[in-house]
């Protein structure tokens, strides 16, 4: 994959899913990662909760499903609740959320897979407690598209016009990544000597290990 | 310093540590499936970088495969066929060994990796699954990643992680007859909710760890990622090493004598200091069976849909929506439930004793008229050995349907499913919304419990079927 899109002062209109324990699963489900590609995933995300079928066949849009209210359409940061996107490790379930368009998303908690494939993809998540959501999510709900959330990963912290100032904490590694937009491969790479000599070290500790490579 | 399982494992990878605490871990074993492994494996190709030594990545078809003894490409999800291709054409490329369609060792990853003893004890392993915690069971650091860690993985051979904090799980005494290590996995998600163990390194200790079989450890550790636990792990005995010697890919004579001993050294250090730790006493344990969408929704077979006043505030909302989808109301006996379906097989409980397990309650009896059956066995291997014991005819004969190794019915992925609001019990790891098709409503539960319900036609402890033991 290429390097992700840096972030680092983020305004939008923010939507409100708060819900705990929201699985990857519910963000996209299986039956909707059709492609052998990372791309075009965004209409699926919610899929069961944002349409209304029949059987597998999408039949309409479920205007009742928060994403679908005119209010939120533009829509870049998603407020959510503790454990957000817990369960199957689906990378599709990030993809999804960023072909929709959100660059955001503040929750008490994150699945830890999930979290670390939203750095992966330049998608911020933002732990908040609980009452913090909850407060913010009312104020969005209020005028959703004049109550915009700015999110500032350079100072770290959640502001919004109507006073909020929350600081977070980000892990020093996935802020520099997120903030430059870097390629964690390339960036491993530069310890592949390291991985060499530890080899060399672990060839001789645990030979088992590499019984029948070459060399 | 005494040291845990987790660090000696952690300790003995880090190629650097870092000052916030996260190291970049060295990688034994990767193994790829159709569903993502192309994607990854493909931007690897393409971007000219080097892949690791061939012993160290396997592939296998698990995901989407048609489980139809007559199957080809052809799965029954809509497009199937495109993900089983890109695996075959990019695993030929990189000159990975792939279990195709027809490979004696076809079969579910996790479970592939036990069997051929491709992962074994002091291991780091990842895959492109969640469900890779389950190869903890034999003290391998074991955990499942995205689809980009996973490039990186091929490409590198290192994943930088945050390092967790540790969680140990004590369990004294021994489980009942007719309890099995999913029962307690489920009690103790159901106990402590299913972030309980978020993105820590679970060590699973104590007696009735001990007294588990390897099968149970790895059902144990398997669900550990429904607990939102980073890995879970058991410390290596003599029971791993018994399990281990003579696989396939098991390091033999001196040089299986020299690993062996290195492998009970991995055990927790006495006084070793963990984060946390969960106390839990195994008579305490009684076969299990979801009630809603969350694992979390877990309760006795025998006892009851909880009322909703008797949950934390917080959860009362989730409680009810997750009814509403199920169907059932608060304060609803359980036991007795109808059902549609009945379903063994999975990465959790798709093993031989799992199939055993169930054999011996279907032995001489026949599935409910309306109960469609299906039984999956986990990996190519699974599948022979069963066949060799004749419990293959034990399910034909009690009514079940006798599949090919894979991820089967555990999801649904746009092919086969059961029908809309079938009310299903199932021996697999998720009970989520529409896991196993629209509207499909999923009780999990143990081998035995889908068994037992599956004669009965109606959600059954399976301890009914063994009048002849006592209540201690």
């Amino acid at each position: 994959m290429s390097a992700p899109q840096p972030l680092t002062v983020h305004v939008g209109v923010a939507v409100p899913l708060l819900l705990a324990n929201v699985d990857t699963d519910a963000i996209i489900p299986s039956r909707e990662m059709k492609t052998v590609s990372r791309q075009g995933l965004g209409q699926a995300l919610f899929a069961a909760w944002r349409y209304h079928y029949d059987g597998v066949q999408r039949l309409a849009v479920n205007d009742e499903f928060v994403l679908n209210q005119p209010a939120y359409a533009a829509a870049t940061v998603l407020l959510a609740g503790p454990n957000f996107g817990c369960g199957s490790s689906r990378e599709h379930a990030v993809w999804a959320i960023a072909d929709y368009g959100f660059r955001v998303l503040i929750a008490p908690s994150f699945g830890a897979i999930f979290q670390g494939n939203c750095i992966r993809n330049g998608l911020l998540p933002v732990e908040l407690p609980l009452e913090q959501v909850q407060v913010l999510a009312a104020w969005v709900a209020a005028a959703p598209q004049q109550h915009q959330v700015t999110v500032d990963l350079v100072a770290c912290e959640v502001r919004t016009t109507g006073g909020h100032v929350w600081p977070f904490v980000v892990p020093a590694v996935a802020r520099s990544r997120l903030l430059e937009g870097r390629d964690e491969i390339a960036e491993t790479l530069a310890y592949s000597p390291e991985l060499a000599e530890w080899r060399e070290r672990d060839r001789r500790l645990r030979p088992w290990v590499y019984a029948g490579e070459a060399g | 310093m005494p040291a845990t399982l987790f660090d000696k494992l952690w300790e003995t990878h880090a190629v650097r540590g870092f000052a916030d605490g996260s190291a970049l871990l060295a990688l034994d074993r990767v193994f790829l499936h159709e569903r993502t492994g192309s994607i990854a494996l493909a931007s690897v190709l393409d971007s000219g970088r080097l892949l690791p030594a061939g012993q160290r990545v396997l592939a296998t078809m698990d995901h989407v495969v048609d489980t139809h003894p007559t199957r080809s490409d052809d799965t029954t999800m809509p497009g199937g066929a495109s993900f089983i291709q890109a695996m075959r054409t990019t695993a030929h490329r990189a000159g990975i060994r792939l279990f195709d369609l027809g490979d004696p060792q076809q079969g579910i990853s996790h479970v592939v990796a036990a069997d051929l003893g491709f992962v074994l004890p002091g291991y780091t392993y990842v895959c492109p699954d969640s469900h890779a915690c389950t190869l903890g069971a034999l003290g391998a650091l074991a955990w499942g990643i995205g689809t980009s860690d996973c490039e990186q993985a091929l490409a590198t051979e290192m994943l930088r992680i945050a390092r967790p904090k540790q969680l140990r799980v004590w369990v004294d005494g021994e489980l009942s007859p007719g309890v099995s290590a999913k029962d307690l996995a489920l009690h103790l998600i159901a106990t402590h909710g299913s972030a309980g163990g978020e993105r820590q390194a679970i060590e699973f200790a104590g007696p009735a760890i001990r007294a588990l079989s390897m099968e149970g450890r790895f059902t144990l550790c398997n669900m550990a990622v429904e607990f939102s636990a980073f890995c879970g792990l058991v410390a290596p005995d003599e029971r791993t090493v018994a399990y281990v010697l003579g696989r396939e890919w098991a390091p033999q004579g001196a040089a299986f004598e020299q690993a062996a001993a290195a492998w009970l050294q991995l055990a927790t250090d006495e006084g070793a200091a963990f984060d946390r730790e969960i106390r839990l006493h195994a008579r305490d344990v009684s076969p299990m069976v979801t009630w809603g969408t969350a694992l979390d929704h877990g309760a006795s077979v025998s006892g009851m849909v909880p009322l909703l006043e008797s949950l934390p505030e917080a959860s009362r909302n989730r409680a009810a929506k997750a009814l509403d989808y199920m169907g059932l109301a608060p304060g609803t006996a359980l036991a007795g439930q109808p059902i549609d379906a009945a379903f063994i097989g999975s990465c959790t409980n798709g093993r031989l004793e799992d199939l055993r397990a169930a054999a011996a309650l279907l032995d001489g009896q026949r599935v409910a008229k309306h109960v469609r059956a299906l039984c999956v066995p986990a990996s190519g291997a699974v599948k022979r050995a069963a066949e060799a014991e004749g419990l293959d005819q034990v399910f034909i004969q009690a009514g079940f349907e006798w599949r090919e190794p894979g991820c089967s019915l555990c999801f649904f992925a746009g092919g086969e499913s059961f029908a809309a609001g079938a009310r299903v019990v199932s021996s697999t790891n998720r009970n989520f919304e529409g896991r196993q098709g629209p509207r499909v409503r999923t009780h999990v539960a143990s081998p035995a419990t889908v068994a037992a319900s599956a004669i009965a036609g109606k959600l059954t402890d399976p301890r009914e079927f063994f009048p002849q033991q006592e209540e201690p």
